[in-house]
Order: structure tokens, then C-alpha cells, then sequence
């Protein structure tokens, strides 16, 4: 995994955790990798690991099962969307609207461009 | 797990490298060693490892005074140094002259870093390069198990692959009970795999702070322009942009850029310092 220099590491780890929830990948109340396998696969401190995964549980994306490890939640795909949609509304439109703006584009002549999007890489 | 206190030593008559220098460190952590050249990094580790003796003050490691060398001790510590001798042996030969000495000693795991490392089992020691014997020494180090563990420069003289390969190895091994402290310029390699930083500096620890309490009070960041109204602490700049160092005021969570905090501390100390206090 390629981490970007603008947000610390166990905030990108929570990232990807989600992201893979989100594409089904890690199914609710499948067991995700061990805080040391997550680790070793990203290269980082299982401490940062442990970490991420305390805010995961925090928001109960994630919960512990004592010495089995962690789970995804039956509800996680909802709170993460959530959670993603604030951060998204609060911090990445502002910049979008504020191209839209500038370049005088509609909200109606983005819905075609949208839907392309979709198809390309998620159909 | 380990306990520096008040530690004098100097290799040559009134120049002191090390002028009350205390330090503890413990288990559960990988700790970042920065300094200049000459700072003393490697003097320190090898008090860590009972190889030099204090002038004055106390180096102890899990309760023994390191100079005493017990040999309960030596078989809880392995030290990894930038230079290193390898006898011409092969490196079977090898395990079987030094693994005794670490009751921990797992065999298996040492075959299965060098094979992570792609390194040829059955060749002699010094008909290998710089890099693959520091790497037989790597796997070697990690294998023995000992509860701490120390490296000088590990990723010096490494190719590109065996630094992820590295990274790997490393974030494996270190568990609760273990203590590491890996001494390196190239912080890059390394950043997330540091949970610690310690910067030696005019004969003394002059930082020593975990990577999250870093990023609690500071912010890492590239802007394009530098505004004076913002709490800058440091900024370097570039084509690029400004690298800066801003107090961390509104709850941030940035990326540590640990090249920037050790220029930042080397030039401008007291600020960033008083933050912590």
C-alpha cells in the first residue's frame, strides 16, 4: 500500500479498512487479519495498527472478540457511509463546488459523467 | 527495560561525548535513534550492549548494569552494527557457533528471514556482498529472540526490495515484551515502522517523544505559501512548496515527516521543546 504524506498513517489504515467493507470485500461479522498480519502486510509499527483499530471499535465499525481477534460489525457498511458523508460533505465538496464555480458547470451536466464513472469501474 | 542515568563517557580526556545523559526506554516500542555524525549513536548503542563502560552514571538493561556482562544479560541483547566481521564459514557453520548463546534461538524462523530475504543457504559467509551478510546477520538477530534488540544502520547498504522486505521482518518481531532501537539516517525507510523518536544531540537525549504525542501537538504539512498568521515552528522550503511545522491547534492528524523534525530541533530547539513540557 502506497501511503500519501497529507494524513497520518493509522487515519489511511482506517481508510482502507472501510474502503475494503465498502467493496465487499471484508463481509460483516467476518474476522478481519490480525493486528500483526495488518502490519506486516502494510510495513508499519503494529502499534499504529492497534491504534487504528481502536478508533474503528470507537466508531463500532469493528468490535473485539477477547483472544480471537477483530470483527466487522452487522451494521458497519451504514456508520462508515455515514462517516464518510460528513467527511465528504465537509471537506471534498467545497473544493469541487468551488471548480464548478469557476468553470460555470451545472450540477445536472455532471450526472452523465457520474454514471460513466460507475460503469468504468465498478460495473 | 532500559535504564540510562546520568551517563558520562568520552573516549579521549576533556572531550566529553556524553555529559549526564539519561534515557528509558521500554518493551513494546521500536525506537528511532537520530543524530548528526559524530552525535554519538552508535557510543550510545554500544553502552546499551555492554561493549563500553560508562565514565560515570549508570547504564542498565532489564536490572543489569551492562558493563558487568552477566551472561544473563548477553543472551537477552543482540546489537546488529554497521560494521561487522563474518567469519569464512558457511552460514550453517555459523548458527551452530553462536545460536547456543540465545536459549531463544529459533531456527526456523532465521531460514524462513533468509529465505524472505532471498539469500542462498548453503554459501560461505565471506564470499557474499555488503548487503547480503548484513542481511544473514539481520535474520540472525531477529531469530535469537532476545528481548532487546539493536541495529545500527540496518537499512545501510540495502537494494530497494529488501527495505520493504525489511519493514516486513521487522513489523513481525516486535512484540509486547520486546524492546527495539534502531539507530538510522535514512528515516524514510523507517518512519512507519518507528513508533518512538529519540534525538541525541550536545552530549545529551535532547528529544524523546512517541510518534502519536508528536502529531497531537504538531502538524506536518506542505503549503504553497507561508502565511504569517499561522503558528509556524520551523519551515523549509523548496520548488515544491514549504514544508512547515505548524503548532497543532485544531486537533489535526497529519503525517509525521521525521526528516523535518530533526532539522527543526537541531536549529530551533526551544519552541518545540517547551510544547512538550
Amino acid at each position: 500500500m502506497e501511503f500519501k504524506d497529507s494524513q497520518a498513517i493509522y487515519l489511511q489504515i482506517a481508510d482502507y479498512i472501510c474502503e475494503q467493507v465498502l467493496l465487499n470485500k471484508w463481509q460483516p461479522e467476518e474476522r478481519i487479519p490480525s493486528v500483526r498480519e495488518l502490519a506486516v502486510q502494510l510495513e508499519v509499527n503494529p502499534n499504529t495498527v492497534m491504534r487504528t483499530c481502536e478508533l474503528l471499535q470507537q466508531q463500532e465499525i469493528i468490535y473485539n472478540k477477547r483472544g480471537i481477534g477483530y470483527f466487522i460489525s452487522n451494521d458497519a457498511v451504514k456508520k462508515i457511509r455515514q462517516f464518510k458523508k460528513d467527511s465528504f460533505i465537509t471537506n471534498e465538496l467545497p473544493t469541487l463546488f468551488r471548480s464548478m464555480y469557476l468553470l460555470d458547470i451545472d450540477v445536472d451536466e455532471l450526472k452523465p459523467y457520474y454514471e460513466k464513472f460507475k460503469k468504468s469501474n465498478f460495473k | 527495560m532500559i535504564n540510562i542515568q546520568s551517563l558520562k563517557f568520552s573516549y579521549r580526556p576533556n572531550r566529553p561525548l556524553f555529559e549526564d545523559l539519561s534515557l528509558h526506554l521500554e518493551a513494546g516500542h521500536i525506537y528511532g535513534l537520530l543524530g548528526k555524525n559524530g552525535a554519538g549513536k552508535s557510543t550510545l548503542l554500544k553502552q546499551i550492549a555492554g561493549l563500553l563502560f560508562p565514565d560515570g552514571g549508570t547504564c542498565e538493561v532489564m536490572g543489569h548494569k551492562t558493563a558487568k556482562r552477566q551472561p544473563s544479560f548477553l543472551r537477552e541483547i543482540f546489537l546488529v552494527p554497521e560494521e561487522f566481521f563474518l567469519p569464512k564459514i558457511s552460514i550453517r557453520s555459523y548458527v551452530a557457533a553462536n545460536a547456543p548463546f540465545y536459549p531463544r534461538f529459533d531456527e526456523q524462523a532465521f531460514y524462513s528471514y533468509l529465505k524472505e530475504f532471498a539469500i542462498p543457504q548453503d554459501q560461505q559467509l565471506t564470499n557474499m556482498s555488503y548487503g547480503q551478510k548484513k542481511k544473514v546477520i539481520i535474520s540472525f538477530a531477529l531469530a535469537t529472540n532476545t528481548k532487546v534488540l539493536i541495529m545500527d544502520e540496518p537499512t545501510n547498504g540495502l537494494d530497494i526490495p529488501s527495505k520493504s522486505q525489511f519493514r516486513k521482518v521487522m513489523a513481525a518481531a516486535v512484540t509486547d515484551d520486546k524492546c527495539m532501537v534502531i539507530s538510522t539516517h535514512q528515516v524514510r525507510d523507517l518512519d512507519n515502522l518507528i513508533d518512538s523518536i529519540v534525538i541525541i544531540d550536545d552530549h545529551k537525549i535532547i528529544f524523546h517523544q512517541d510518534v502519536g504525542t508528536v502529531t497531537d501537538k504538531l502538524s506536518f504539512k506542505l503549503l504553497a505559501q507561508l502565511d504569517d498568521r499561522l503558528p509556524i515552528l520551523y519551515a523549509d522550503s523548496s520548488l515544491r512548496g514549504h514544508s512547515v511545522i505548524l503548532k497543532n491547534e485544531n486537533m489535526e492528524q497529519s503525517k509525521i515527516d521525521m526528516e523535518l523534525l530533526f532539522n527543526a530541533i537541531l536549529s530551533n530547539r526551544q519552541p518545540i521543546q517547551e510544547l512538550f513540557n
